[in-house]
């Protein structure tokens, strides 16, 4: 048990590098997911799914293909920050760690990117 | 450079529903980071054209997609519900013990209640398949 302050013992270690800049764009992301999330779970539901003609005219539709564009990034780098707090939390060694954590962002930006594109491949469609 | 000083890890705690909530809402989190991947898939599908947006509703349609789509609308209602939880202790509302055991209770009952009703309709017959 030592007799040094909480403060003090982590006084002098440094920057943590990243501060509360995780935390306040976990909590941006949430608050845009509320509303992206129930606009987009009740089209999915409405939306005849398996017929190609319906669902493509619907991503086409009006402000869908914005907002369909946007609940993509919003829900990707939400995704991106809760995947990286488990891995920072549950995997140990520095290899390991740092090698999903890469993968991770990579995937993210992958699925946030393929996810962009499609919607505005089906909403340019015919211009 | 130096050791960095860490936070009290999980092995010091006693569990308590808290925690369960707590994990629970990681897991439902990773849960929907697959679905993302599904979701994203699909909409790819979709932009190539008719022949393979019918290849994909073909590969993922069937009993088990069914199964995978209640787990996906579960872990949302539980993820979404259980994340204004935390957004209103954030604003430090309702933190004390007794209402965020209030809480607590109200989002497993919401979760179980989804799950009970989407399992009736995706697996009942005569209700429409997705």
């Amino acid at each position: 048990m030592s007799l040094r302050a909480p403060l003090a013992r982590v006084l002098g270690y440094g920057s943590t590098q990243d501060g509360v800049r995780h935390w306040r764009a976990q909590r941006l992301t949430a608050y845009a997911l509320v509303p992206l999330t129930v606009w987009l779970l009740l089209a999915l539901i409405r939306v005849p799914l398996s017929d190609y003609a319906a669902v493509t005219a619907w991503i086409a539709s009006g402000w869908n293909p914005v907002l369909l564009g946007l609940a993509v990034l919003a829900m990707s780098w939400h995704s991106q920050l809760g995947v990286q707090v488990v891995i920072e939390d549950y995997v140990h060694g520095a290899t390991a760690k740092g090698t999903l954590l890469l993968l991770s962002k990579f995937g993210h930006v992958l699925l946030a990117a393929g996810g962009s594109y499609a919607v505005l491949r089906v909403a340019m469609r015919g211009f | 450079m130096r050791a960095r000083p860490l936070s009290p890890h999980l092995s010091v705690y006693r569990f308590t529903h808290t925690m369960a909530l707590s994990i629970l809402h990681r897991i439902a989190g990773l849960y929907m980071a697959v679905g993302l991947l599904l979701l994203v898939a699909w909409l790819m599908a979709a932009a190539q054209g008719e022949d393979s947006y019918e290849l994909f509703v073909a590969r993922w349609s069937g009993g088990w997609i069914r199964l995978l789509l209640m787990g996906w609308l579960a872990a949302f209602v539980y993820h979404f519900m259980n994340g204004i939880r935390h957004l209103f202790w954030d604003a430090g509302i309702a933190l004390e013990r007794v209402p965020s055991r209030r809480s607590a209770w109200l989002v497993i009952t919401a979760t179980v209640i989804v799950l009970a009703l989407s399992g009736y309709l995706l697996f009942c017959p005569q209700a429409g398949a997705p």
